[in-house]
């Protein structure tokens, strides 16, 4: 490929690469409206509403308003109409993103060595570990979110056998904390962060580790200096996978942080239902999408800059 | 050039597999590599070659018998702790450094402080004409490219040996030869012995102070080109390196007796069933009254300035000479002639069964 030296490209080389070029916008027609459709009118459905006032039985009645975004983070107090930090929805956005981050982080330490395992294994019985992988995805959401709730309520399986060893007196209050957020979105969301980076390590060239140690490096150096900015796609993926979703979570945290452990999904879900409070709902739900993207880019931006200088 | 050993194989054993599936890759091999020299293992497709580099890379645990590296017992070290570097036959450059972060990696693995690596990445890509290449990822280089990256990476960090296996097998013949002529003079250059691994007999023959043969696990003949060329031990080396021809023969008081019935002279020998050996070049037609054997020719291949010329003896033996073609294209042979053969004075050999 490289090495073959490089023309000029003459005019019907030209003529051909634009037609070409018009041809390819047409064929991405389908794909523009559907996005169009599907994500752009949505989104500004979402924004209009976001500047509207709250119907008194949910909805939206028109009329501009700042309220619902000054509502994200302040209250207006009900005697002096002064601006006050509302402490609960900070807390609600701090939690969402630490546990998701928190989930991010655990996920990639349980799955990296999973991953590698399975890559590593013969060609015959990786299918079958793949396949052991993604069994929970046969089961529905909830069904497994609730099962989680058996395992670890206060009389749940986890408990009594803790009791029934002697190992405690008292059963572990875990249910309804963040721990119990965590716990399952970690389970959840493993097999998301399992499978990119099985594709990347699968990708990885094997004969690259006889080369590190070749070249005098310890494990841990072949570890940090080849292996991970080798299959650093992966982890990005693996990462974007679990901490998007893991943001927006609504069922975990509904059902095992009970209603107090809150996560912004919950909370946008809250001003739609008993709230009646669209246009907040909506103003939290771009506020999400913001966050989201401008986290993905900066961390795709700092990955990216890692690979480059090694 | 000093005699003192680099590498030092004795009595070593590797199997793979266990029980009935075991496989023996080497079986009970000594050698002793001398310092600064080119050394070369040669044999065919699955001889264990790759096998006894590994083992001395440190890549493979031996099961059973040493590794001496100048004198050192080095069999149980792990390869990072071996002054051994490998160029490796699919180069195994690491893909997401450029060719000058490549070729600092060992130094930098070693410790080396940031001024001494980059002065000596910087000699390294001078040495393998690089030099206007170090920025690059090793994904936008040619096979050829690649090639002397690998061999930047593996001198760089200045090993006591070099190994090299198969480096020049994916590259195109003309490239080929230019990297054995570069092969050669880094070599030289550097004063690093170099371990090098192949189953092309006229890149052995061309390139090695000193070749090993190996067949199935075992080292067959130790010697330099021409030792091995001239004076090969047993049949499988005559005939693994170039041509050559066999003539079953009895000893004798006097010699050899020849199937065909004619006696010949040759080195002695403890057997008395024996096989002889002569290279197709060292084989002269002359008139059928001259020769020491007649023959019929059996078959003429002309291949420019050669002409193969395939005669059978009388009890049926097939023996091939290589003759210069005339300049005129006309040796006056023909298919199904009677003429004389002669061996060249002491040119045949006694191979050991
Ligand atoms: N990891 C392994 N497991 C089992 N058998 C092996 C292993 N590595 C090598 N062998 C066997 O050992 C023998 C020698 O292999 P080796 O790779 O050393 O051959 P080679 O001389 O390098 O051949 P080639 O020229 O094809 O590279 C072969 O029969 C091979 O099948
Ligand atoms: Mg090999």
């Amino acid at each position: 490929m490289s090495g073959a030296p490089l023309s000029g490209p003459s005019q019907a080389e030209a003529a051909l690469a634009a037609k070409t070029v018009r041809g390819g916008w047409l064929l991405s027609l389908p794909a523009l409206v559907l996005l169009a459709v599907a994500a752009v009118g949505p989104l500004l459905i979402m924004v209009v509403y976001s500047f509207l006032l709250p119907g008194e039985y949910g909805n939206v009645e028109w009329g501009f308003s700042f309220d619902a975004w000054t509502g994200i983070l302040f209250t207006r107090d009900v005697f002096d109409d002064t601006l006050r930090l509302e402490d609960a929805h900070l807390s609600i956005l701090l939690r969402s993103v630490n546990l998701s981050l928190l989930t991010t982080i655990f996920t990639f330490a349980v799955g990296f060595p999973t991953a590698w395992f399975i890559a590593t294994r013969p060609q015959r019985q990786r299918a079958l570990w793949l396949f052991l992988i993604t069994i929970p995805f046969w089961t529905n959401l909830l069904i497994r979110t609730l099962a989680i709730n058996e395992i670890i309520r206060a009389e749940g399986l986890l408990n009594n056998i803790l009791i029934g060893l002697g190992l405690i007196d008292q059963p572990l209050q875990i249910i309804y904390t963040d721990t119990a957020v965590f716990i399952g979105m970690t389970y959840v969301y493993l097999p998301l962060m399992v499978l990119p980076l099985f594709a990347a390590i699968d990708r990885f060239d094997m004969r690259l580790l006889e080369a590190g140690y070749d070249l005098y490096a310890t494990r841990f150096q072949v570890l940090r200096r080849i292996i991970v900015p080798v299959v650093k796609p992966g982890i990005i993926a693996g990462s974007i996978l679990v901490f998007v979703p893991a943001l927006g979570a609504y069922v975990t945290p509904r059902i095992l942080g009970g209603g107090k452990q809150m996560m912004i999904g919950n909370f946008i879900e809250l001003q739609f239902g008993q709230g009646r409070n669209w246009p907040l709902g909506a103003a939290l739900s771009v506020t999400l999408l913001v966050i989201v993207t401008a986290a993905l880019l900066v961390y795709v931006r700092f990955a990216n800059r890692e690979v480059r200088h090694g | 050039m000093s005699q003192t050993i680099a590498i030092s194989a004795q009595n070593v054993i590797k199997a793979f597999g266990h029980g009935e599936h075991a496989v023996r890759a080497l079986d009970d091999v000594s050698l002793d590599i001398r310092k600064g020299e080119f050394f070369t293992l040669l044999g065919p497709s699955g001889c264990g070659k790759t096998t006894l580099l590994r083992l001395i890379a440190g890549f493979e645990m031996p099961s059973g018998g040493t590794i001496l590296l100048d004198g050192a017992d080095i069999t149980n070290l792990p390869p990072n702790k071996r002054p051994v570097n490998t160029v490796f036959q699919s180069y195994a450059l690491f893909p997401h450094l450029t060719v000058a972060q490549n070729v600092a990696f060992g130094l930098e693995m070693l410790g080396k402080s940031k001024s001494e690596v980059s002065a000596r990445v910087a000699e390294m890509l001078a040495l393998v004409k690089l030099d206007h290449l170090a920025a690059r990822k090793t994904s936008q280089l040619s096979g050829g490219q690649q090639q002397r990256v690998a061999l930047a990476r593996a001198l760089a960090p200045q090993p006591k040996v070099l190994l090299l296996d198969e480096p020049l097998s994916a590259l195109d013949l003309k490239l080929r030869k230019e990297m054995q002529i570069e092969l050669k003079r880094l070599q030289l250059e550097t004063g690093i012995t170099f371990v090098f691994v192949t189953h092309d007999q006229e890149e052995a023959l061309t390139m090695s102070d000193r070749i090993g043969v190996m067949s199935s696990g075992h080292l067959q003949q130790v010697g330099s080109p021409k030792e091995i060329y001239t004076r090969p031990r047993n049949r499988f080396v005559a005939s693994f390196i170039g041509e050559t021809n066999f003539l079953p023969a009895t000893r004798e008081a006097l010699g050899y007796r020849l199937d065909c019935g004619i006696v010949v002279q040759a080195p002695a020998s403890q057997a008395q069933r024996v096989t002889l050996t002569i290279r197709p070049e060292q084989l002269r037609l002359v008139p059928e009254a001259e020769g020491d054997v007649p023959v019929k020719i059996t078959n003429l291949v002309y291949f420019g300035t050669d002409t193969h010329c395939h005669m059978s003896l009388p009890d049926g033996t097939e023996v091939v000479a290589r003759l210069q073609s005339p300049s005129d294209g006309e040796s006056g042979l023909q298919v199904g002639q009677g003429i004389g053969l002669r061996f060249l004075p002491g040119a045949l050999q006694v191979l050991e069964e």
